[in-house]
């Protein structure tokens, strides 16, 4: 049966600055272990908006979202803090790498934060996830050495290094040359494919959503197809 | 919360605005060094000043106050109580200088847990003959090696020897500009008369110089018997009882009570001279004054450049937090940096403000007044080391404080998505 890994119960959320909008409006559904889930839709329909209500970073909505059997509306910040650093991993459109550290550096950061390996095993296993993703040659580099496409390698080298229940990502192709989302897009179907890693998208890209899994199209804050 | 994870996230923030961090730095290191300077400084010259009176006086004073009796005979007649008399214009009769009984007293103070030491004066006026003009001063007759002891009298003896008049009979020492008046040098014998008209040769075999001039004008010294000898008294006759306690903070109580049981005038060092405590607390609070401005206008710096910091590092503060940082370590993080600066700005400034005051020690400061003295006072009490490292770090810590929570406050959601 499939196991549950995340689920969004009748999610609301509004903007209240500078007038009242909706712009989530009763948004459910579950995504299950090893799914590989996009979502698609217009500029604005609040698929963003989405995504980071489900990270746990945006704690101002209604409705109860579920990680891993756990009501996320019950936690402090503090506890969510954890639960991103533990159970979730982001890759976002711009690669938000810590530039005062080394590319090996801000691979092992969310590991040391969370504190599950001693530090020499974690320096191992972030020099192992660069191998997976081809770019260990650059482990010594100042993150901001690098390229674009390589930085975004790195910034999902860092997602996966704490094993996350999932990785979300927010446009992770969107400011990327077409070679390069490629080389990201194979990578998220690898994973996917071998490792079984369980995947939430959000694009705008329609040929990037028609290779996942699943695709879950919204329009004005509501699921029109999932 | 991985400490050791903070500080180096904290270590890689300050380096790479090192240049900033380094003027933060610096501030605090040098209000730190101005800091210390001061305080030794101003505490130094302050001693010094204060020594200049109190190394020579003693705790408790115990002397005859030349005075009418309190109780007039006509207020021990029983029948007259209640009754109101008329006698105006009371004077002392058979003035006495004397502490009467001065031996046992002695004996009494000397036996007293609380006092250092105890040194016997007897004073006389006389006047010093210079040709034909005399000139009025005062011989003090001194235990001279207690003296030496107690109150630091071969300090101020600038010129012969201090065991001579201990030792030798009829041999004076004179206050310095007081031998210039009358003209006479080391080895010179001079002449003096007592109030009563007796005369008398002595010579001199020391010079003396306190500093204060008016006072080294009319002053000379003696041994106790010599001056016993000039007025043609006992042994046993003495003017003053020259106490030195252990706790110059007992001062006020014990005066009370050697007054009640020995039934002299008794004085305090606190009551004789208020003026310098006060003197010392003011000098004292202005150097803390200055020191503590300098501080905080050091603070001021460690916030703007915190603010900047947190500014320029929202990115990184979104990213930390969006990989599971929480508010409470970022505020951490930003705290860390503002008391590394603040600590390692205070050490730097404690060791050149050690450096400063150790040369300031060094210049040469010669005063006529000042026998003693041959280069500026310093103060090294280790008391504003503590006092200048706890307040940088206290301050650094109010400083950082506001702009770590600032930063513990920064919305990722409203970074990320704001590109």
């Amino acid at each position: 049966m499939a196991i549950p890994v995340l689920e969004a119960r009748h999610v609301s959320k509004h903007f209240r600055d500078p007038i009242d909008v909706k712009v989530l409006d009763d948004i459910g559904f579950t995504i299950t272990r090893g799914e590989f889930v996009s979502v698609v839709g217009k500029s604005g329909c609040g698929k963003s908006t989405l995504l980071y209500v489900l990270s746990t970073m945006d704690t101002d909505y209604e409705g109860e979202i579920w990680i891993d059997g756990e009501n996320m509306k019950l936690k402090t910040h503090h506890e969510l803090a954890h639960v991103r650093n533990e159970k979730i991993g982001f890759v976002f459109q711009f690669h938000y790498l810590l530039n005062e550290f080394t590319v090996l550096e801000n691979v092992m950061l969310p590991a040391l934060k969370l504190g599950r390996y001693p530090r020499e095993e974690a320096a191992e296993r972030a020099m192992h996830r660069l191998k997976q993703l081809e770019i260990d040659h650059l482990a010594q580099k100042a993150a901001n050495q690098i390229s674009g496409g390589e930085k975004q390698r790195v910034a999902i080298a860092r997602a996966l290094i704490n094993d996350p229940l999932i990785i979300m990502g927010d446009e992770p192709t969107g400011n990327l040359d077409k070679r390069n989302s490629e080389i990201v897009f194979g990578i998220f179907r690898q994973l996917a494919e071998e490792f079984n890693q369980t995947m939430l998208i959000v694009t705008h890209d329609m040929a990037f959503a028609a290779r996942t899994h699943r695709t879950i199209t919204m329009e004005d804050g509501r699921i029109l197809l999932t | 919360m991985n400490v050791k994870l903070t500080m180096e996230i904290a270590w890689s923030l300050m380096l790479a605005r090192w240049k900033q961090t380094l003027v933060a730095a610096i501030g605090v290191t040098f209000s730190i060094t101005m800091f210390i300077t001061l305080l030794s400084f101003m505490t130094g010259l302050n001693q010094l000043l204060d020594s200049l009176i109190l190394n020579r006086t003693p705790h408790v004073r115990i002397y005859n106050e030349i005075k009418p009796s309190e109780v007039l005979p006509i207020q021990r007649v029983r029948e007259l109580d209640g009754y109101h008399h008329f006698v105006h214009s009371v004077r002392a009769s058979t003035a006495r200088e004397e502490i009467l009984n001065s031996e046992a007293i002695l004996r009494a103070i000397q036996s007293d847990q609380r006092v250092l030491g105890v040194s016997p004066k007897a004073s006389a006026q006389v006047f010093f003959n210079a040709g034909n003009v005399d000139i009025t001063g005062v011989v003090n007759g001194i235990d001279v090696l207690a003296e030496a002891e107690l109150f630091h009298f071969g300090e101020y003896v600038v010129a012969g020897s201090l065991p001579d008049v201990h030792k030798l009979p009829n041999t004076i020492i004179l206050g310095k500009p007081l031998a210039a008046r009358l003209m006479v040098e080391l080895g010179d014998i001079i002449q003096l008369t007592t109030p009563d008209g007796e005369r008398y040769q002595a010579k001199v075999v020391g010079l003396y110089q306190s500093g204060l001039q008016d006072f080294d004008k009319t002053q000379s010294f003696a041994s106790l018997t010599t001056v016993q000898k000039i007025l043609g008294k006992s042994p046993s006759y003495m003017t003053d009882i020259q106490v030195k306690l252990n706790r110059l903070e007992d001062a006020p109580s014990v005066a009370r009570e050697y007054q009640l049981l020995f039934g002299t005038e008794a004085a305090d060092i606190q009551t004789a001279n208020a003026q310098f405590d006060t003197g010392t607390f003011i000098r004292t609070l202005i150097a803390y004054a200055v020191g503590v401005t300098l501080l905080i206008v050091a603070g001021f710096g460690i916030y703007n450049i915190l603010n900047m910091m947190i500014y320029e590092k929202m990115d990184s503060i979104a990213i930390l937090k969006a990989t599971g940082f929480s508010g409470r370590d970022v505020r951490l993080i930003f705290l860390i940096i503002a008391l590394g600066i603040g600590f390692f700005g205070a050490i730097t400034g404690l060791f050149f403000g050690f450096v400063l005051s150790s040369i300031i020690d060094q210049i040469p400061f010669v005063t006529e007044a000042l026998p003693t003295t041959k280069t500026y006072p310093i103060n090294y009490d280790p008391l504003f080391y503590l006092i200048g490292l706890a307040f940088s770090i206290v301050t650094t810590y109010l400083a950082g404080l506001f702009p770590a929570v600032k930063a513990s406050k920064v919305d990722p959601v409203v970074i990320i998505r704001g590109k």
